[in-house]
């Protein structure tokens, strides 16, 4: 397969075949996580900045170990107490950044468009979306895609259940993108005030009752619920929540014995997920962190090789 | 959608700061062109696959073409079996030895001899597989990545006599990064090397401690080792690069 990415800015120019490619490639990488020195030189001399202008433990922690194990030089750059303080623009910023040798910038940001912006902007340095607004965060998606594959195999013609907050998240976005492409039938579920409104356009089905969309389900995905949507009136109370779309015992029960139970973190447990499936036997919550390292591997190591 | 990039097209907006006025400025951007640059452009172009991990770029006129059979299906099965002999000789046996093929191609010839060993010596051998793509001195150079396969180890190898096993021995570069991938993987009490076939053009300074057929070649030529297993013949061809060449692939 001949590799025709430089950048990711969504999943969105991604085919099926490719994402089978990938996924296959961050197998191997998931290898070198077993052994006793867990690094290889493939990037040496590459250098990554990391740019996260929005908070984020386990996403920059996994790029930055991901980087390390690739032999990568690593630069964490954080928007508080640089320049970007003084007024410098984004664009000034990572042509900086470049100027210094930059071979990568990974992004997060809190504004919609940052990381296609950067990577039209900058001359030769990849661009890795690590998050952008409610937009998407496609790695999410990848490393979402290879957990779920692991625990059941071949994903096409699987049932998923994604319950939760719709509206404002983003990993939702790119995960219904991406699961789709892989041939999953995807069915939100929450409360209404917390789904978009074009549902049919992203190619999706919705239910308010969260049975009757676990129902059967090979993938029981739960997304974050943050406790100020109560007190902007999106949900009546964090109990009833729980109740009613929360991932509890009963509600597991109802899905394929063999499901996966994902989460993309971080977990309020009580909330959206009881304690007792989180660390339950078809939960792959502490997979998908494994598989987070392993996916951005494959993506350094595929985006970034090569001569320039 | 509040899109932050038109923003900053003009210069506007500081950065991770929207402000109400910006955002109108940004509202009569959303019609203009200038987010719609194709994702296309920064695309890599196209190549043609020479061989297992590497990539060639494919120009016009440039293709491979068989030019002589240097070894059939019998001759590389009787090699085969004088390699596995002249293992057990050197080792006094099979104790502590390990297979260890070099992906991909050597995989196969390691489970070869680890059948020999197993008809002949009634040893079951462990065998385990080696990928030594991450480990290349010449993967920023090369004009794609190579593809990395599966490396699985039938055990810690601290301690054991590893024989490395690869098709064609020819720069000796391959094997110089096997060696910095074992060296990450355990400490050997020794290790040495079986290939199949040696065709010269040492870049570094490396030797086979098992060699199936020394053949001289030209740079322009390329030696293809055919295991059943992935090409569905068994066989050792050379082939030539029409149009001449500056540089051989290592296969």
């Amino acid at each position: 397969m001949e590799w025709r990415h430089k950048d990711l800015i969504s999943l969105e120019g991604w085919t099926r075949e490719e994402l089978h490619f990938f996924l296959e490639q961050a197998d191997y990488m998931e290898e070198l996580m077993n052994r006793p020195i867990k690094k290889v030189p493939a990037l040496r001399g590459k250098m990554v900045v990391n740019c996260f202008f929005e908070n984020s433990t386990r996403t920059r922690v996994s790029f930055e170990l991901a980087e390390k194990m690739l032999s990568a030089d690593v630069v964490n750059w954080s928007a508080s107490g640089s320049s970007t303080s003084k007024g410098e623009t984004l664009r000034d910023t990572v042509w900086t950044l470049e100027a210094m040798g930059a071979d990568a910038v990974v992004v997060r940001h809190g504004a919609v468009g940052v990381p296609d912006y950067l990577s039209k902007k900058l001359h030769r340095a990849s661009v890795f979306n690590a998050g952008d607004g409610t937009n998407g965060h496609p790695t999410q998606a990848l490393l979402d895609l290879h957990s779920a594959r692991k625990k059941l195999g071949n994903l096409d013609g699987a049932k998923m259940a994604m319950i939760g907050d719709v509206l404002h998240s983003r990993v939702a976005r790119s995960d219904i993108q991406a699961f789709r492409k892989m041939g999953v039938t995807v069915t939100l579920s929450g409360p209404a005030t917390l789904m978009p409104e074009d549902t049919g356009s992203l190619g999706v089905e919705y239910v308010s009752d969260a049975r009757e969309a676990a129902r059967g389900a090979d993938i029981l995905y739960f997304l974050r619920i943050q406790r100020e949507r109560q007190e902007d009136g999106l949900i009546p109370s964090i109990d009833e929540y729980h109740r009613r779309w929360g991932a509890t015992d009963s509600l597991v029960a109802l899905a394929s014995p063999k499901a996966a139970v994902m989460h993309p973190g971080p977990m309020n447990r009580g909330v959206e997920i009881a304690s007792s499936v989180a660390d339950g036997p078809n939960s792959v919550i502490l997979g998908q962190v494994r598989s987070g390292v392993a996916v951005r591997m494959a993506l350094l190591y595929l985006c970034l090789g090569g001569a320039r | 959608m509040l899109s932050f990039p038109q923003l900053e097209e003009r210069g506007e907006a500081p950065c991770g700061v929207l402000s109400v006025g910006r955002v109108f400025a940004a509202l009569l951007f959303l019609f203009s062109d200038t987010m719609s640059e194709p994702f296309s452009r920064r695309e890599r172009g196209s190549f043609l696959r020479k061989g297992d991990g590497i990539v060639v770029k494919a120009q016009s006129g440039n293709v491979w073409t068989e030019k002589a059979t240097v070894m059939t299906e019998r001759d590389m099965e009787r090699v085969l079996r004088r390699i596995a002999v002249e293992i057990v000789e050197r080792n006094k046996g099979l104790d502590d030895v390990v297979l260890l093929g070099i992906q991909r191609r050597g995989v196969h010839l390691a489970a070869r001899l680890r059948e020999i060993f197993k008809a002949e010596e009634k040893v079951k051998v462990p065998a385990g597989e080696l990928d030594i793509t991450l480990y290349r001195d010449d993967i920023s150079t090369l004009a794609d990545q190579p593809v990395v396969h599966s490396t699985s180890l039938p055990g810690d190898i601290t301690g054991k006599r590893v024989v490395l096993v690869d098709d064609v021995l020819f720069t000796g570069r391959t094997i110089r990064a096997a060696l910095d991938a074992i060296t990450d993987l355990g400490r050997p009490e020794r290790v040495q090397l079986a290939v199949l076939v040696d065709r010269g053009h040492r870049e570094l300074p490396i030797a086979a401690d098992y060699v199936g057929k020394t053949i001289p070649t030209s740079r322009s030529e390329n030696v293809e080792v055919r295991v059943k297993e992935l090409d569905g013949t068994d066989g050792v061809v050379i082939c030539e690069r029409n149009g001449g060449a500056e540089h051989g692939v290592e296969a």
